[in-house]
This record gives structure tokens, sequence and C-alpha cells, in this order.
């Protein structure tokens, strides 16, 4: 028997009843779906995805207000490639077709690639996208204490970084919040370390697991988490020790910690959750986008026939919203989970339907 | 001042200068009496049948490893002439330039044309050379169109059959990935374009005398797009195994790393042939002797047991469908 094999059996082999578990990790979600991992599963085991996907939990009105900075003509904007076919408020408005109507958008792996271009365009405001969690934290930070340390006045950060506990919290405490247990995302424990997962036994009574990226690792995870469930005994299982250590990055949270400080942030779905952003720190709020160009938006979420929110809360599986397959497809999303290739929707779709 | 002989608009002013440049550099490269005329057009001769096809060519960068847009102008256009059954014989080969690329960039591309019709046993017979203001095209474009003779006529997906064999010729993603990555300033040397003409290759396939039912070059889209579209809308499935499709570790590592998906990335030298299932191996057999057809391997079969899709067996054991590519592939952020 190969060892997908006796994971699967072994998860069988434990009598939990119906269990909810979720992944908390666009990679993941994407492990998860391209695996088929969710059709080997027992019945009684349902996967749904949390907040784990940065861009899909950005809001559509932070996405309109970079719509608009992005037509600046002294603006370059510059990102990750997730983030240029998200759709603002309105269906089909995004970077890319900003880009086609004449704004300036490059896509770039890192944002030291967005400083080179500051470097290169004097003449021109480059405005970085800061999305993601506690994994691209530190990199933007890196380039924000650089850009400062070689006097780059033409660079600065939109930062949408975000952290993951306090979502957590946030969704516990949700009504009809109805999760069993949480797969623990990998990249992030790299930085956090397990110690960081602590709070899920201790404060939330709830297990979890650390797991890596390949369909055994999460595997793995999904059965510790099982076992935990039958046994009655919540607590971190570590599944990805090869790249996590008890106390995680040190060196990483510092940097973060010297650049940005926790500030209120807004979610798709979950709304505005107190300390679950990351703004900018005193000394750096010279490269802070928002300030520098002024950029406000509204807490209240711009209504969308887009249910991602529900999605991104466990609420739905993809299928359930009313769009999913019809309205609503990678061609032409009508929200983010559609979009990102890390998204709980584009997932669903992309790779279920035999 | 860097006085490197540049083009300007006046080369394609349609004077002195785009003489010079037609008469000086281009014709001599990629003489022939068709084209060594100099007329509006070429005549050449005929045949029964002809394939004919076209195809524009804005790769970026313009030079990558393995390959340069001179030497994929030629192949892309033999290669879908070919994948008709047809002996390409003929080439019309278009520029535009946009002002200011350097003399030398456009005199080693021309070189790369030359050599690589010269492999495929083609010829351009006629062409055109347009220069465009600087920021209204990048570097160069190039457009090529192909006659070619048909000699195995019937090739068509409407022939495919459940129980029919498909093959790969070889490892999938090769050139959508070194460009990725010459792209994105982390080329390596390791990791080259596929870009090469499979004329000879079809060739030798056709010649068995196999019951071959289609051929096709999973350009865009790669692979899993090129299947899909044999399938789609029909009462066929096409039912592959992940773990026998041929993909390079290092092409598998750079897609992990850039979040793409090697069945899904574009392809120059490869072919998908659909065949009967009991002439697969003497197919397989015949490609295995040609330099383009060394890894080709079967990687799955056509059944009709999920209508219009295409299903693979996850390595991991799972079963998921693929779809056709939606938009670019964008790079993922974690």
């Amino acid at each position: 028997m190969s060892s997908v094999e006796k994971l699967i059996s072994a998860i069988r082999a434990l009598d939990v009843g119906q269990v909810r578990l979720m992944e908390v990790c666009g990679t993941h979600t994407m492990s998860i779906a391209k695996s088929g991992i969710k059709a080997m599963l027992p019945e009684n085991v349902q996967l749904l995805s949390g907040p784990g996907c940065p861009v899909c939990v950005t809001p559509p009105q932070v996405i309109d207000a970079i719509l608009e900075l992005a037509m600046r003509p002294d603006v370059i904007i510059t990102s990750y490639g997730d983030m240029l076919r998200v759709p603002g408020s309105r269906r089909g408005d995004s970077l890319l077709r900003r880009r086609a109507l004449g704004a300036r958008v490059e896509m770039v792996y890192s944002p030291l690639d967005a400083i080179d271009i500051a470097r290169k365009n004097p003449e021109k405001q480059v405005v970085f996208l800061g999305v993601g969690f506690e994994t691209t934290a530190p990199g933007t930070a890196a380039a924000v204490i650089t850009a400062k340390e070689l006097g780059i006045e033409n660079f600065s950060v939109f930062s949408m970084l975000k952290t993951v506990e306090p979502a957590l919290r946030a969704l516990k405490n949700m009504d009809g919040f109805n999760i069993d247990g949480f797969i623990c995302p990998g990249h992030v424990a790299v930085i956090l370390g397990e110690k960081g997962f602590e709070y899920l036994p201790l404060e939330l009574k709830l297990p979890g697991a650390i797991a890596g990226f390949e369909a055994e690792d999460i595997l793995l995870a999904i059965y510790k988490i099982l076992r935990r469930i039958r046994n009655n005994e919540p607590g971190i299982d570590n599944c990805y020790s090869r790249a996590v250590s008890p106390e995680g990055n040190e060196l990483a949270r510092q940097t973060v910690e010297s650049c940005f400080e926790p500030r209120r942030d807004i979610w798709r779905g979950l709304g505005g959750i107190d300390a679950s952003g990351l703004g900018f720190m005193e000394g750096f709020a010279a490269f802070d986008a928002e300030k520098r160009f002024d950029i406000h938006y509204s807490e209240v979420e711009t209504p969308t026939a887009c249910r991602c929110g529900d999605v991104i809360c466990g609420r739905i599986p993809p299928q359930l919203c009313p769009m999913f397959g019809k309205v609503c497809t990678p061609e032409d999303p009508v929200g983010p989970c559609m979009v990102s290739s890390e998204g709980a929707c584009a997932a669903a779709y992309k790779y279920s339907g035999i | 001042m860097n006085m490197e002989e540049i083009i300007t608009l006046d080369y394609g002013s349609g004077g002195k200068k785009t003489s010079r440049l037609i008469e000086k550099m281009i014709v001599p490269a990629l003489d022939n009496p068709a084209l060594a005329a100099l007329g509006d057009g070429a005549v050449i001769e005929g045949f029964p049948k002809l394939a004919f096809s076209t195809d524009s060519f804005v790769v970026d960068p313009i030079f990558f490893p393995g390959g340069d847009i001179g030497k994929l102008s030629v192949c892309g256009t033999v290669n879908d002439i070919a994948m008709c059954g047809a002996e390409p014989k003929y080439l019309s080969c278009s520029f535009i330039i946009e002002e200011g690329m350097a003399l030398s960039d456009l005199e080693k591309i021309v070189e790369s044309i030359r050599l690589q019709c010269e492999k495929s046993g083609v010829q351009v017979v006629t062409g055109d050379t347009k220069v465009v203001e600087k920021g209204r095209g990048d570097k160069i474009y190039i457009n090529t169109a192909g006659i070619g003779f048909v000699k195995y006529p019937g090739l068509d997906p409407k022939n495919i059959q459940p129980g029919d064999s498909v093959i790969v010729s070889g490892t999938v993603g090769d050139h959508g990935t070194a460009v990725m990555l010459s792209r994105s300033g982390m080329a390596q040397v390791e990791l080259k374009s596929d870009c090469a003409a499979l004329n000879g290759l079809c060739e030798k396939i056709l010649d068995t005398g196999a019951k071959v039912r289609v051929l096709r070059d999973p350009t865009r889209g790669g692979l899993a797009t090129s299947l899909n579209e044999f399938v789609e809308n029909t009462e066929l499935s096409i039912e592959i195994e992940e773990k026998l499709i041929p993909v390079k570790p290092q092409v598998q590592a750079a897609c992990d790393m850039l979040g793409l998906d090697p069945l899904y990335c574009a392809n120059e030298g490869k072919l998908i042939c659909i065949v009967a299932a009991e002439d697969a191996e003497k197919v397989i057999a015949a490609m295995h002797e040609t330099e383009e057809g060394r890894d080709a391997a079967v990687i799955g079969s056509v059944s009709d047991r999920y209508p219009g899709k295409l299903v693979m067996q996850t390595g991991f054991g799972g079963r998921r469908v693929l779809q056709k590519l939606t938009g670019a592939q964008l790079p993922r952020i974690c």
C-alpha cells in the first residue's frame, strides 16, 4: 500500500462523524484541488477554504481606490500577477483593463523590482501593491527599508498586508461558525513558528496542524487534526517540520516590526477587524501610498452580487453561489475568488466537474 | 553616444535604405530564385492539394535561451503546415520593426531564419519590411505564412475514436517556462526553449502507415488546452495520467516557483499525435529514432466516459478535470 493509501485508510478508520476542516492558505486550496484530495476523503470529512488567499480578502472598495490611482498619469502601479485581473466593484474593471486604457501597470515578482522601476523612472511615482500575509510582509518591509536607505523618494507602498490570527479569531466569533479544526498555512508558519498558532488550542479551543504543500503533507495534517478531534485534545501538530521551527523566523518578524505596525483593516466578507492589517510606522510614513496620494475608502463593503465573502468565511462552498460557473467564470469573474489562482472559486471551477 | 547602426524610420520609407536592407541583408541570406526575382509576389511550383497557414510572432524577449524570434517564426509556420500532413515548401516573411532596433540584432535574426529554413527544407520566397516609430512597436514583430504540399490527407479530429492512444512527442512546457524565466531576468542555461521544426518528425510518424487520426502542436495554452480542443462539444473524452506526461524537473521547479502549470505553458517543438491504439507502439518507436521525438510517450487514451472533458489521473491518485486555459497565466503571490 502506498503512503497515500495508508493515510486515506487511517483517516477512514478514525470514527469522528461529520467534521468540517478549514484551510487558510491559497496554496493549500490549490494543492487540494489539483491533487483531487476531496474526492479521496470519506464523505464525513468536508474541506472548506478560509480567508487564506490575500487577493480574495481585499475588499472591492480598496480595489476601486487602486484603479483610480492607476489612472493618474504620473503613477506606475507595480504588482504581483494575481492582483491584475481582480475586479473592483464594477464587473470587468481591473488593472489589466486599466492598462489597456493607458495606465502604466507592471507585473513584478518582488518589491525590489518595483524599486528598480522607480530608479529608472525618476519622473514617475512608483507604487507597489503590498498584498499578502506574514509571508510577503518581510519582503515588503525590507524593500521599504532599502528605499529609505537609498533615498528613493518616488517609491511608495499601498499596504494591504494582513495577519492571519485576528481573522481566525473574528471568524470564530461570527454567528454560525462551525469549523472543527484548521489546516494551518505552512508559509506563514515558517515566519511565526509553531508557537504562532498556539492560540488555536489554548484560546479558541480548536485543533490545528501546520501543513506543507504536497498533497501528502495535507493528508497527514488532516489525519492529525481528526485524531485530535476524536481524542478531544485540541493542540497544534507540526506536519511541516522540514521548514517550520518551533520559534519561526525571528529576523523576518523583526524586519516587519521595524517598519509596520498593526492597524484596523478591512477584509472582504469579514469586515473591519482591529489590529488585523499592517500600516506604516511613523518613521516610514513617507512611503505610505495612502498618505502620499490622500487615498480614502469606506469601511462598508461596496455591495456586489458576489458571494466571495460567504465563501471566504466557509459559510458556503463556491458551488452554492448562484453565479458560480454561470455568470462568474475565470474568463469573466465577478469576484476575486474566481480570479486568483489561489481563490476557492477558481480552484473549484478549474478542478472539479467530473 | 553609441553610434551602433540602428534601424531608423528611413529604413521603412520604401526608398534607398529600404532597398539596401532588403537587397544587402535579407535577400542574400535567404537566397533562392523565387525570392531573388523581387517581384510583388513569388511564382512557385504547385501540387494537387495545398496546406496554407500563417502566424505572427511578437515574443518578448526576442532572443531567449534555445532560440530567437527568427527561428521561432520559421518553426511556428513550418509546424502548423506539418500538422496538416503536408510537406512545408514556401514561406513569406514580413518584418515590422520598431525604430531604434540595432541593425546587428536584425542581422542575427535573419541569419537564424536562414539556418532554420535550411534545416527544415523551406524557402522564404516573398516578404515585406515596415518600420514604425519608436514606441509604436516592440523591437520587432514577424509574420510568416507558409504553403505545403499535402502528402498525407485526411488528418482530422473528427476521426478520433474511443480507445485511441494519445502521444506527446516529448517534455512539455519548456518554451513557455524558458521565456517567462528570461523575461523575469532569471534566465538559466539549463532551461531552454524547445523551439524546433517538426516536419521531419511528422513525416517519420506518417510514413509508418499507422492509423494517425490527428496531429497538433500544442503552442499557446499548452498541452491541456490542445487536448481540450479535440474533445469539447463531442461525445468523447480524453483521459491522461499525470505521471506519464514528460516534464523536465527544472521546468516543474520553475513553474512551481513562478506559479505556472507546465500543462498550460507554450511548447514550440512538441506535437500531440492521436493514433489507433494498435499502432501506438509502432509510432512511438519511429518517434524515438528522431531528435525531436526521443522522449515521446503515450500519456493516455480516448474514451467516452466523460463526454467533452479532459480528465487527468493525478500522480497522487486523485482525478480531476483539466479545463482550457482562461486568459494568460498570471503568477501567484506566494
